[in-house]
């Protein structure tokens, strides 16, 4: 089947089976293999990618219903100059070791600074609980979120400037 | 655990998805937001022909409020629950009880109907659907009816929508004002499912006595139970630490939990009584709010 | 080394970290070759019975299914998976043939390889091969094993692998005359490791010239080397390793599994690509378990608290299998049990009973976690029954400084003498229990307070590392005048790149920058390479760099001396790009050699390090729900150098969070047929964000290790091995009025209520 959506800003086409979920169509077919899958049954998270401005497990979503879909994975949160203020702050706090569990990491406090800038450690430590780590013990990861709420704050003020500008 | 081969449809009216689920070769399933029927596949224990996605039909969407119900299109995600404010009041153990379900991936995808057609025994909708005498909306091939949530779930996973039948909404009863309610539950981890859970509310009469008392746990059977038993104790008395222990007896004696894995019977038995008497005394302190 | 460094000690952000924040980590299930066949594994669904006819006929006819491959595919004799570690000749006769020949031991072990054009056709394919199992009696746990009613291997007429001792001094006097004893029988569960991303391997056979180059190799990749080789009648040089990004190791990956053997077998076959990828269900039930172990042990003491001799009789479920390290958890249950302290007289055998469950194999800080909880929950025990302090207890029987090197208990049968190193073990303790506020919590100790009852508790532990016989290093000077760093040792995200370049870095007197990559595991950078576990990276690959920058510097110095006509003892070379000579002369590096300077270097070593501490835990329990609240926790530990604060804390978190797992939620289940019940992460739980946010970690580096350049003694272990006694411990500190006495883990909440229920009887 055809199947057209947006990564990272860029529209793609893909012709795939119906049974293919969005992770190994991102992961196969469009080799953006930094949204890993560590479970393929919805529990760790490692697959999280932003779809439509929501955090979703893209294990459990085929392939064939991000049609039409505007879709964000760890790859479109990065820029090669310079690390993002949530990477530095992952960085800083040493918020990670093997590095598997980060770009799910990263897609869900990025979207949960995005909507919410103000989150507290508990509402932080909530959203979280759905992706597992096995090497850091999540506290330096919940450090680096709270940490990088300046930055969303920031970002969300001048929006809303630009906004009413 | 690739998902096994199926082919896919997506219609854009209700028509035709339910043509769609009643073709007579094949063995067709819809798919809501997939977070319970894609592990499924995953595990290959499901093994449908054809998917049919309803996530274009627009009859199945939307959180109405009106003075008679609150109604929940079948696609509605839990996501939009927690983000109306009107439900605050509208229907506060139905937000009270989503906040429970899952994770934040998960909440943002996850659907009404998709929980309600799936009938986990631990699963926190069916449980507010029985609890607050939900009446659910189905269509199928020989057309539409209403399914009391009394009558909808008949085992674990199992209920009673025929393979062409589909959820359009939920319609629960309107909240009134000043009702007392609680909802408890206790799971291993934050957002595992419910060891045990249970929703309660009733209403005060002028002189201080409760009535239309409603309780009901999920996580202790192998569907969601009313309490009546529990009920009974609460009706036309104060809700004093005396009740509740009398409601929270009520509740161990009424169910029949089975050992699993994860805990015991006797000890989901007790549980089941430790959340009743745990809400309870939730709706009890909201009395001095 | 020179004292004159600033690198070793900083905490230095990690290097790693800009390729996997960017998602640009380099796994192995990321590599593609356009050519590859994917590989899938049909896996027993019966625990034991006799294989009578296996059809694959339906299953190769499957379209885009290229072959089908089983034991009759692989020569007249199955390759086995060898023992790495301990590979006695006892065990032999209980090894793995890497794929099911007449029998199957276990749920999940291998019956046929299908590769096919997508993994999904490969998966497709398996359930058509239909196969014919007679059922035996399956040997559900280490009483029926040791009934040897059922044998797993009918020659060998037992289902004991073999029996190890430890001894010292001499138990039987000690006990005959001993004021007190006590004794009891405790358990810890099967569980796992658990690392986030499933293995996976890609093999390419280049058939021109006969060379295997197989990626996701890690941990010990020039051992898996040299077993490859001779499995497949290949010269060594014939077959490259090549270590991708690891995610996660803990002890379980990188172990010679079957599927090494059989990937590389089918990429030779078909002269094509082989890839597989390990689903979540496989991992559970195919990747080294760990932890299963009964002890019924006796403690004897003096009245007052001293303890005089420690004796019993373990008991490890090691599975179906001896395969690659399955010993070493046993052998430590035995020799560990005594920890940090002074037990002078012990006598503790454990017997290796086989059942028809998934092999074990080494779990971070195998053994030691199980025989850390056996151990301090004896004390607290004893501690209740002589009416004494358990701090006192503790203190008093803690060996000293002034004893080290300290021998512990000889382990037959190997008679390898061991000894605690150097350390205060009193210090850690202090220290534990002002981080955690030990006195003024201790008024709360046993109260109820909301509900919940409150409890604290305290252990001590050693942490074994360093692991010999070698290491190896290369470094290369390049003719930019930057420096590579080659190394023998494993990364599976302990930070290693950034680790050892910052003693790279340190030797060589440079800035960080200077260097330009460290390149670890694969068996192309290092001629002989042994790799990561029992926490050696630091001490053994730390200070192979330090011998091999030693060796450069002076090779460097020779080259510039021949330039400059000089000395090689008159060549000073700076931080900068200059060599400096006599009167003035310089020559600049870069000018030195067009293809650049490179020396290797090596650190042998015999003897272990020890890294010592304390764990200490403050709980609430809900006696209704059986929930235990971790309030505060705190570790303390020497690790003797500490190299980046940053990672050895981040480890020691993380390896505490793991511990935690295993003292409350953490359990592979099997019924008595041995099926796996726990066969998805929705029932096999791991912590998560929300379970233990309160957790603090101190390293300390007081008493560096006398047996390394470096003074290090190796980290990453210590977290997890007293996390299992000190939360029993609190537990029954909390329920003490409630006369609750865990003697099993996990402590999960449906265990904790029925330990109150059935206390009130």
């Amino acid at each position: 089947m055809r199947v057209r959506f947006r990564v990272n800003g860029r529209e793609v086409e893909v012709d795939v089976e119906p049974r293919l979920t969005l992770a190994d169509c991102l992961r196969h077919h469009l080799r953006l293999t930094g949204t890993h899958v560590g479970c393929e049954h919805g529990v760790c998270g490692a697959c999280t990618v932003i779809v439509d401005g929501a955090a979703v497990r893209s294990c459990l979503m085929l392939a064939v219903q991000a049609d039409g879909a505007d879709i964000v994975t760890v790859e479109g949160l990065s820029n090669d100059d310079d690390l993002t203020p949530l990477q530095k702050s992952f960085r800083k706090h040493h918020a990670l070791q093997c590095g598997f569990c980060t770009p799910g990491m990263i897609t869900t406090a990025h979207a949960l600074l995005s909507e919410d800038p103000e989150c507290d450690a508990a509402r932080v430590r909530e959203v979280l609980s759905g992706n597992l780590c096995r090497c850091t013990g999540y506290i330096p990861i919940v450090e680096a979120v709270l940490d990088a709420r300046a930055a969303y704050r920031a970002k969300m003020a001048s929006d809303r400037g630009g906004e009413r500008a | 655990m690739k998902l096994p081969p199926f082919d896919y449809a997506c219609p854009t009216t209700l028509p035709e998805a339910v043509q769609l689920l009643s073709a007579p070769e094949g063995d067709a399933k819809p798919i809501a937001g997939g977070q319970s029927l894609v592990p499924m596949l995953a595990f290959r224990l499901a093994q449908p022909t054809l998917l049919v996605d309803l996530r274009k039909l627009a009859d199945l969407r939307g959180i109405k409020i009106s003075q008679k119900d609150v109604t929940l299109g079948a696609m509605v995600r839990w996501r939009e629950i927690e983000d109306d404010e009107r439900l605050k009041t509208a229907h506060p153990l139905l937000k009270a009880a989503v906040a429970h379900i899952a994770h934040y991936q998960i909440r943002n995808r996850g659907t009404v109907g998709g929980s309600l057609a799936h009938a986990d025994p631990a699963a926190e909708m069916p449980g507010i659907a029985i609890t607050c005498d939900a009446e659910i909306a189905v269509v199928g091939k020989s057309g539409a009816r209403v399914i009391q949530a009394a009558d909808f779930f008949q085992g674990a996973l199992t209920t009673a929508l025929t393979p062409d039948e589909l959820i359009v909404e939920v319609r629960l009863p309107a909240w009134p004002a000043g009702r007392r309610w609680g909802f408890e539950e206790f799971a291993r981890r934050r957002g595992d499912f419910a060891m045990a859970a249970a929703a309660v509310f009733y209403d005060q009469s002028e002189d201080s006595k409760a009535r239309n008392a409603h309780v009901g746990v999920i996580g202790v059977g192998d569907r969601p139970l009313r309490l009546p038993s529990a009920e009974d104790v609460l009706n036309g008395r104060a809700i004093d630490e005396a009740a509740i222990g009398a409601a929270e007896a009520a509740a161990c004696a009424a169910v029949d939990p089975q050992d699993d894995i994860h805990a015991s019977a006797a000890y989901r038995r007790a549980l089941a009584g430790t959340m009743v008497e745990r809400a309870l005394k939730r709706a009890a302190a909201r009395a001095q709010q | 080394m020179r004292t004159v460094n600033s690198l070793i000690g900083s905490p230095i952000q990690r290097l790693e970290d800009l390729r996997f924040l960017r998602g640009r980590g380099q796994y192995v299930d990321d590599l593609a070759r356009s050519d590859m066949l994917h590989a899938a594994i049909l896996r027993s669904s019966v625990a034991h019975g006799r294989i009578r006819a296996i059809d694959v006929s339906r299953a190769g006819a499957l379209a885009g299914v290229h072959g089908v491959i089983t034991a009759k595919d692989m020569g007249n004799r199955v390759p086995r998976v060898p023992m790495r570690l301990q590979p006695l000749p006892d065990f032999e006769p209980f090894a793995q043939p890497v794929m099911a020949e007449s029998k199957v031991r276990y749920v999940g072990e291998a019956i046929a390889l299908v590769l096919a054009d997508t993994p999904a056709i490969a998966e497709d394919a398996l359930a058509l091969i239909e196969v014919e199992i007679e059922p035996l009696p399956a040997v559900a746990d280490h009483h029926a094993s040791a009934r040897d009613a059922s044998l797993l291997f009918e020659k060998t007429g037992t289902n004991r692998a073999i029996t190890f001792r430890a001894v010292r001094g001499d138990a039987a006097a000690a006990f005959a005359s001993a004021p007190y004893i006590r004794r009891e029988r405790l358990r810890t569960q099967r569980h796992m490791a658990l690392p986030m991303e499933p293995r996976g391997l890609l093999a390419e056979w280049d058939a021109a010239h006969e060379r295997l180059t197989l990626y996701g190799g890690a941990k010990v990749l020039f051992f898996n080397r040299r077993t490859l080789a001779k499995a497949m009648s290949l010269p060594e040089s014939a077959i490259d390793i090549v270590e991708n990004d690891v995610g996660g190791g803990f002890g379980v990956r990188g172990e010679l599994y079957p599927e090494d053997f059989l990937i590389p077998f089918a990429a030779r076959l078909t002269g094509r690509p082989v890839k597989w990828t390990e689903d979540r269900r496989e991992h559970l039930m195919c990747v080294n378990h760990a932890r299963e172990a009964e002890c019924d042990v006796e403690i004897a003491c003096t009245r007052d608290g001293t303890i005089l001799g420690l004796r019993g009789h373990a008991y490890v479920d090691v599975g179906a299998y001896m395969r690659t390290n399955g010993a070493v958890g046993a052998r430590n249950v035995a020799q560990f049990m005594s920890g940090p302290y002074r037990i002078p007289d012990i006598d503790i055998d454990v017997a290796l009973q086989l059942t028809n469950k998934t092999p074990v194999g080494t779990y971070r800080g195998p053994g030691r976690f199980e025989t850390d909880f056996f151990r301090e929950r004896l004390f607290d025990m004893v501690a209740q029954d002589l009416d004494l302090d358990r701090v006192e207890f503790r203190r008093r029987n803690l060996v000293s400084q002034r004893e080290m090197p300290y021998p512990i208990a000889t382990i037959a049968p190997f008679e390898s003498k061991d000894e605690l190193d150097s350390g205060d073990y009193q210090a850690t303790l202090d220290r534990c229990l002002e981080e955690i506020k030990w006195s003024e919590k201790s008024k709360l100790t046993g109260k109820r307070v909301d509900g919940r009852y409150h409890g604290l508790a305290v252990g001590c532990f050693i942490e074994g590392g360093a692991a010999g016989p070698k290491e190896s290093a290369r470094i290369v000077l390049e003719p930019d005048g930057r420096y590579a760093v080659y190394v023998g040792s494993s990364a599976v995200g302990q930070g290693l790149e950034t680790v050892f370049a910052q003693i790279a870095a340190d030797a060589l007197e440079v800035t960080i920058d200077r260097i330009r990559g460290v390149f670890h595991g694969s068996t192309s950078y290092v001629d002989d390479g042994y790799g990561a576990y029992h926490s050696r990276s630091v001490v053994m690959g730390g200070s192979a760099i330090l011998d091999a920058a030693s060796k450069l510097r002076e090779a460097v110095r020779a080259q510039a001396a021949q330039r400059m006509g000089c000395e090689a003892s008159d060549v000073e070379i700076g931080d900068g790009m200059k060599a400096i000579g006599r009167a003035g002369k310089s020559v600049v590096l870069t000018e030195l050699s067009s293809t650049g300077i490179c020396a290797d270097g090596a650190f042998l070593n015999k003897k272990h390090t020890y890294t010592y501490g304390s764990h200490a835990a403050h709980v609430a329990v809900d006696p209704k729900l059986g929930h235990v609240e971790l309030i505060d926790y705190v570790v303390v530990a020497d690790c003797g150098r500490i190299i980046n604060p940053l990672t050895v804390h981040g480890q020691t978190v993380g390896s505490v969070v793991q511990g935690l797992g295993g003292a409350i939620m953490e359990h592979l289940v099997y019924d008595e047929d041995g099926q796996l019940l726990t066969g998805s992460l929705a029932d096999y739980l791991i912590p998560t964000a929300s379970d233990f946010p309160n957790i603090r970690a101190v390293m300390l580096e007081h008493h560096p290790s006398p047996i390394n350049p470096l003074g290090a003694k190796g980290a990453g272990e210590g977290g997890i091995i007293a996390a299992g006694g000190v939360m029993a411990n609190a537990v029954a500190n909390a329920l003490n009025s409630l006369r609750v006495e865990p003697r099993e883990l996990p402590l999960t909440p449906s265990r904790i209520w029925e330990l109150v229920q059935a206390a009130r009887k």
